[in-house]
């Protein structure tokens, strides 16, 4: 045989085993790069840590009691039964058996009162601490049973318990360390630029696809994209701008997936002062914006055009984006009617991140169609906390609101925009206080319905929720609701 | 000099102290309470004045101001408001990044500007001694993150050599991935650095030819190369030693942008999340210890060079 036949031969092998490699199933030992920019400030979801914590650590290192699935659903985790009493205030748990946290240490019903009592602390800083205060006590006859007691009713308490990380009561400070029950464990944690988990071999469910997970965090939206581009990593967690899109059009290197998200970009009015106090100058205003224009120059064609402020992804959606549809027309006439037929000026207190500035700059050019003068102000995200968000100090101002099922902040008058209608605050707390998730979501449709009639702000658009990997990644969440990042079903070649 | 380094240490100390002032007053000028970073939409009354209380925004100014002072005196730089962590010890494993950083780019831009600015002066009447100053122009006027991004383009995307950003988790530990992590940083600061830096050494270089020492040393019968090395360098090297320490301390200051775009976690990008964050005790850190870094360069600027020069020692400044 000539050297050149035999260096062809071994090329064909060479060239057939690597194609069989190509077809190759998912390999258990992979570990799982994801590239992300909400870098977690310490490991504590009660302290103040940021969404980068819920996203690296929520159902993968810590569980819950019940879990916020990725199509908004729910369903239990560490909790095996759930009776209710017939008055509604009594949740009584069983837990699971053979539940070990990741120091050894079993799970019992001390481990989780310590942990909601965590959250409602006066301490705590969790964003979550008022959806719980409806508890009365908690209460541990045995170790696997956990008995909540609540003040009133609340359908919602297994969403809730949803935030709350089940923690070892012995674990003590966990800002820079970590015991739970999920399935990966901790690594290493280095500030600024990493954290790495592992498969935990003690785990009492089904062990995960893969054998772990390396989050790099970037400050630079760019970076982030290179990292993906380079190879660094296999996945990236969020998309901010359709523009890094055509990057990754190669479909045979890439996938880009698209999901709901629950971040809502709206202009939040003060309800509270003229003119926004009258129903009819917020009408006007949501009828002058092109949203479906608004939402194409920020996100191209993606995203959705929001007729409410509630997202798909929440039980009690339905289309209202006929309700002061685009009618620049009408809008003029009911400005008239309010007495304003020549419009007004107000300020709009605008976060100086994006998309905030532009969307700023689109609403200006389209209110002055009807006369209307808008002075952009721009301030820092602190400001906003401090001037609007506590002083109540503001006419109008943008914001993109993150949190699922968050419509029961309209039935809080005390609320920073001040929406008040005795009708949709009744109905929120009733909601709350429903036997079934079919008569919550039904009362919750009606307040939406109520708010989206009263145009109590003016509901921009939703974001996508993008997720781009490599091809050879696969099974990883789409909505990314809360933030969440599922690891353990994610698989790589 | 021995009295010239005491009292050039005593307006070091002074200096920083000054600095330390004026940051802590200038933060607190800022709208906004530094609670907010720690608070999310949904925050009632109870948690926002938590926040405020952890954070020690609920204090009168002058008390949080005497807090800080005595814990400077300590060397306590106090915790981060957001990680709770400490922030000195964040601040040394974020300088293991910055440093060799700013010294490695620094030196690659001395090893590149001072060998062609010297020829860009000796031969300026030839076509490359123009054209090498003709880029030097082209690479002040480029924006460093324009150099930054076009080098991650080319090496990292299009031929993947190097990696594009990050640093290794181990740090240090993974000596041969930091090194590579550390190539195209060093590279972006070096190739704007070494540009200004070209033009000092080429003017310095210009004085240098038309001084009379050299003419009288090529009189004694000195060969060129020989006089240029003898009296040249040395008188040269004067000017230029006080501009390579603004440039030092420019560089490690401007790292916050490379860091930005190569995603390394160094000082500069702990600055800039601190600033985001209202992270007082990060930011009061950071920029204590950059004022420091930039302070120390100063004053071994100036003992290099009244080292190399005799007669600066007798000047007034230097007495």
């Amino acid at each position: 045989m000539s050297t050149k036949r035999f260096t062809a031969q071994i090329l064909g092998l060479a060239s057939a085993a690597l194609l069989a490699a190509t077809v190759a199933q998912a390999d258990p030992a992979a570990v799982i790069r994801v590239g992300s920019l909400y870098e977690p400030q310490n490991l504590d979801n009660t302290a103040g840590a940021g969404q980068g914590i819920n996203e690296a650590f929520n159902d993968n290192v810590y569980e819950a009691l019940f879990r916020l699935n990725d199509d908004g659903t729910v369903a239990p985790v560490l909790a095996e039964k759930h009776d209710v009493s017939a008055d509604g205030l009594t949740h009584t748990f069983t837990l699971k058996s053979g539940v070990t946290f990741h120091s050894g240490e079993p799970l019992t019903a001390a481990d989780v009162k310590y942990s909601i009592e965590r959250v409602t602390a006066e301490t705590s800083k969790s964003s979550r601490k008022k959806s719980l205060s409806a508890i009365e006590a908690i209460e541990t006859p045995d170790d696997k049973t956990v008995v909540i007691k609540l003040k009133s009713k609340s359908i919602s308490l297994p969403y809730n318990l949803s935030y709350v990380w089940v923690v070892n009561d012995a674990a003590g400070d966990i800002t820079g360390k970590e015991d739970g029950t999920g399935p990966y464990k901790l690594a290493d944690w280095k500030r600024g630029s990493a954290l790495s988990l592992e498969a935990s071999d003690a785990y009492w469910g089904d062990k995960p696809a893969n054998a772990g997970a390396m989050f790099s965090y970037f400050t630079e939206a760019a970076a982030l994209n290179n990292a993906l581009l380079t190879d660094a990593v296999d996945i990236i967690t969020s998309v901010q701008s359709p523009d890094a899109l055509a990057q990754f059009e190669d479909t045979s290197a890439f996938k880009i997936s698209e999901g709901k998200s629950t971040t809502k970009q709206i202009m939040a009015y003060n309800d509270r002062v003229a003119p926004f106090d009258n129903v009819k100058v917020r009408k006007a205003l949501a009828r002058t914006v092109d949203k479906k224009m608004l939402l194409s120059a920020i996100w191209g064609d993606r995203g959705m055009v929001l007729g409410s402020f509630v997202p798909p992804t929440d039980a009690w959606y339905e289309d209202l984006t006929s309700v002061d549809a685009y009618d620049p027309e009408s809008a003029k006439a009911l400005l008239a009617e309010a007495g304003f037929p020549e419009g007004f000026t107000f300020t709009l207190e605008t976060p100086n991140y994006d998309p905030h500035p532009i969307t700023a700059e689109f609403l200006k050019a389209e209110l002055a169609k009807v006369g209307v003068t808008v002075n952009i102000h721009v301030i820092t995200a602190n400001e906003w906390y401090t001037k609007v968000y506590q002083a109540k100090d503001f006419q109008a101002t943008l914001q993109e609101h993150v949190n699922h099922r968050d419509v029961g902040f309209y039935g809080n008058p005390d609320f920073y925009w001040g929406y008040n209608n005795p009708q949709v605050t009744e109905l929120v707390a009733s909601a709350e206080a429903s036997d079934s998730d079919a008569q919550q979501a039904d009362k919750l449709r009606e307040a939406n319905r109520i708010i989206t009639e009263d145009a109590a702000s003016n509901w921009l658009f939703l974001y996508p929720q993008i997720v781009v990997s490599n091809t050879k990644t696969t099974g990883y969440p789409v909505n990314g609701l809360n933030a969440q990042f599922f690891l353990r079903g994610i698989t790589k070649e | 000099m021995g009295r010239y380094l005491l009292r050039r240490t005593f307006v070091l100390a002074l200096s920083l102290i000054a600095a330390g002032l004026v940051l802590f007053v200038l933060l607190r000028l800022l709208p906004g309470d530094p609670s907010a970073a720690l608070l999310s939409v949904g925050a009632d009354e109870a948690q926002i004045a938590a926040a405020r209380e952890q954070v020690g925004s609920d204090l009168p100014i002058w008390m949080q101001l005497g807090k800080f002072l005595s814990d400077l005196a300590r060397f306590d730089l106090g915790k981060s408001f957001v990680s709770g962590a400490p922030v000195l010890p964040e601040i040394m494993t974020r300088l293991s990044v910055t440093l060799p950083l700013t010294v490695a780019s620094f030196l690659l831009a001395i090893v590149i500007a001072v060998p062609l600015g010297i020829v860009s002066a000796l031969r300026a009447d030839r076509w490359y001694g123009g054209l090498l100053s003709a880029v030097s122009q082209l690479g002040i006027a480029v924006p460093v993150f324009w150099i930054g991004i076009l080098l991650i383009w080319i090496v990292a995307v299009k031929f993947r050599l190097l990696p594009a950003s990050g640093f290794p988790m181990k740090g240090w530990e993974d000596a041969a991935g930091a090194f590579r992590a550390l190539i195209l940083p060093v590279v972006t600061i070096a190739l704007v650095m070494s540009a200004s830096l070209m033009r000092y050494v080429r003017s310095a270089t210009f004085d240098v030819l038309g001084a009379d020492y050299l003419r009288n040393a090529r009189a004694l019968g000195a060969s060129f190369p020989q006089a240029l090395i003898r009296h040249g360098i040395r008188n040269g090297a004067v000017p230029v030693i006080s501009i390579l320490g603004i440039e030092l301390a420019s560089t490690l200051l401007g790292a916050v942008v490379v860091e930005r775009v190569f995603a390394l976690p160094g000082l500069g990008s702990m600055l800039l999340l601190g600033i985001q964050q209202r992270d007082y005790p990060t930011v009061q850190g950071v920029l204590l210890v950059s004022t420091l870094m930039v302070l120390l360069i100063g004053f071994l600027a100036d003992v290099i060079q009244r080292l190399i020069d005799p007669r600066l020692r007798e000047t007034v400044a230097g007495r």
